[in-house]
């Protein structure tokens, strides 16, 4: 039996008055790719960002239900240290553009002011660029800025950035949607790659990605979560018309 | 409608599209004259009267020679040097909150405040001081000069906050958070820094904006024939040099005049051309 890391249960998440996310309950296993998938405008991102309490930030939004970390309920915590433990890579790559490749590495670090010696920092720069398989094309460029990497190197920049504060979740939005083809296959093996050491919920559109990369999909319509199963399974044998639908292509 | 006539339609906007520029050249080299003029006039008068002993020396009486400008120099310096440190940091803060909470109520308010202060005669400015600051203290001062020119300086700055800080895209600020920073070190360690080139340039014109603002210093700085550092005193600086001595019947004291404007002009155009140049070395790639 593999153990749970985040679960929720009857989530709603609100814009106001607009009722968005509807009463999903939902298990995410530790070290699993877990592939959220979706006609747009149903959710996915709104749920995403409720599980490290981004959501909250707008103004008008609100939450109601449970949403638990490891047993504990995320909404009682600090938020400060919900995001600590749960990272986010957004849908356009957004290094920050004052600091050097270096310092966007360590930005978690260095922004917060946690202090770190040379070598601690050293070593977590080249540790995460390595498993975001970007050391090899900027260990000599190290202290150029962030910014003037091309768009797949600076979406996996954001990932070193969030994997650096080593996360145990990490949500990524639509990561590759932004990537040419080259960009986005050397992004997906590197989601296989950080299976060991995470797990990754991440949002989708392309089907055949969320196939190739993940352990689990969620399907989600119209703000619920319509059937969530084994990828394999879902997509051989799903068991609600609107999953099938969306499948084989009827609606988008 | 055939062929032919389109052909013409376009010979004839193109010939129009030529008339246009050549219009255009003309009134743009036509404004460059009265700009070019003064300051060659004022490079010419000025230039003669320029010397280290211009610059270190304070005015002498009539008819003897050797004066200088040291003392409206120096309190030019640190009259504006002061109403920075005033203006800059509520300017910034001002200008975060607005860019932060755009349709608070307090946003649409402190704008209004804003331009209404934008707007507002140098004049009245200084009158305000006047009475706000100078009666209640018992006399003309330096200080009360800064605080008027902060007063002209801050819309500037908090303008050119607010409008440089609106550009930088919210995924930015979401970066932060999501690294679990919270709200105040995103403000001050990510926007900040990202529209560092677009703050300081604000804060650059504001200064050149300022140097040669000469009534709100009437009956606030109000003048001193001497070298004062004292900024609780009054203080004298270039605009009022140049305005009490271009008045004044000596050709000794025009020099003065002339040299001093010189300088104000030099100060302007150097405030110009820095702000070039931290908009080109501090502009953050987005
Ligand atoms: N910042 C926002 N303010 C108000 N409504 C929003 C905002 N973002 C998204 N929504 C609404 O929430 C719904 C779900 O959006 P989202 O979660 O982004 O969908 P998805 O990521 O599945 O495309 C949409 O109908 C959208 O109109
Ligand atoms: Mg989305």
């Amino acid at each position: 039996m593999e153990s749970t890391i985040v679960s929720s249960r009857n989530f709603n998440a609100y814009f106001g008055t607009n009722h968005v996310v509807k009463n999903v309950s939902m298990d995410i296993p530790k070290n699993n790719i877990i592939a959220v998938m979706g006609p747009s405008g149903c959710g996915k991102t709104t749920y995403l960002r409720c599980i490290n309490r981004m959501h909250e930030l707008i103004p008008g939004a609100s939450v109601q239900g449970e949403m638990l970390l490891h047993d504990e309920d995320l909404y009682s915590l600090n938020p400060i240290l919900v995001r600590l433990k749960i990272g986010m890579v957004f849908q356009r790559p957004n290094p920050f553009p004052n600091l050097s490749i270096y310092d966007n590495v360590i930005a978690g670090y260095k922004l917060n002011g946690f202090k770190l010696s040379k070598k601690e920092r050293d070593e977590i720069v080249e540790h995460s660029l390595q498993k975001a398989a970007l050391w090899n094309e900027v260990k000599d460029t190290l202290h150029k800025k962030g910014t003037f990497l091309s768009g797949g190197q600076q979406q996996r920049l954001c990932i070193a950035r969030a994997i650096a504060m080593e996360p145990e979740v990490l949500l990524m939005d639509e990561p590759t949607s932004a990537l040419d083809p080259i960009s986005t296959s050397s992004i997906e093996e590197l989601m296989h790659e950080l299976k060991k050491n995470y797990t990754l919920v991440i949002v989708t559109h392309n089907m055949q990605q969320a196939a190739r990369v993940s352990d689990k999909t969620a399907f989600f319509f119209l703000g619920e979560l319509v059937e969530y199963n084994d990828t394999r399974e879902m997509f051989i044998n799903p068991k609600d018309s609107r999953t099938q639908n969306y499948i084989t292509g009827r609606f988008s | 409608m055939n062929r032919k006539n389109i052909h013409n339609q376009i010979k004839y906007r193109i010939a129009r599209n030529k008339a246009s520029e050549v219009v255009i050249t003309i009134y743009s080299f036509l404004i460059t004259i009265p700009l070019i003029a003064i300051i060659f006039y004022v490079l010419k008068t000025g230039l003669s009267k320029l010397s280290w002993q211009f610059l270190t020396n304070i005015p002498q009486p009539v008819g003897e020679l050797g004066g200088g400008i040291a003392n409206a120099l120096v309190g030019s310096i640190l009259i504006v040097l002061l109403a920075t440190i005033i203006a800059v940091p509520f300017g910034i803060l001002c200008g975060v909150y607005l860019s932060e909470n755009k349709n608070a109520k307090l946003s649409y308010w402190s704008r209004l405040a804003v331009d209404v202060l934008q707007g507002t005669p140098s004049i009245v400015i200084g009158i305000v001081i006047y009475f706000w600051v100078v009666k209640p203290r018992g006399g003309f001062s330096a200080f009360s000069g800064s605080i008027a020119l902060a007063l002209m300086m801050l819309p500037i700055v908090i303008r050119s906050t607010e409008e440089t800080l609106k550009l930088l895209p919210d995924t930015l600020k979401e970066a932060g958070l999501a690294l679990g920073l919270p709200y105040h070190k995103v403000i001050l360690k990510v926007i900040i820094p990202c529209g560092v080139s677009g703050i300081l340039s604000g804060v650059m014109l504001s200064i050149a904006r300022i140097a040669g603002e000469t009534a709100p210093l009437l009956f606030t700085a109000f003048g001193n024939p001497y070298l004062t550092t004292n900024v609780l005193k009054p203080m004298q600086t270039l605009p009022l040099l140049i305005f009490n001595y271009a008045t004044s019947p000596y050709d000794e004291w025009h020099d003065l005049a002339w040299g001093a404007s010189l300088i104000l002009l030099i100060w302007v155009l150097a405030m110009n051309l820095i702000t070039k140049l931290i908009t080109r070395r501090w502009k953050v790639q987005l």
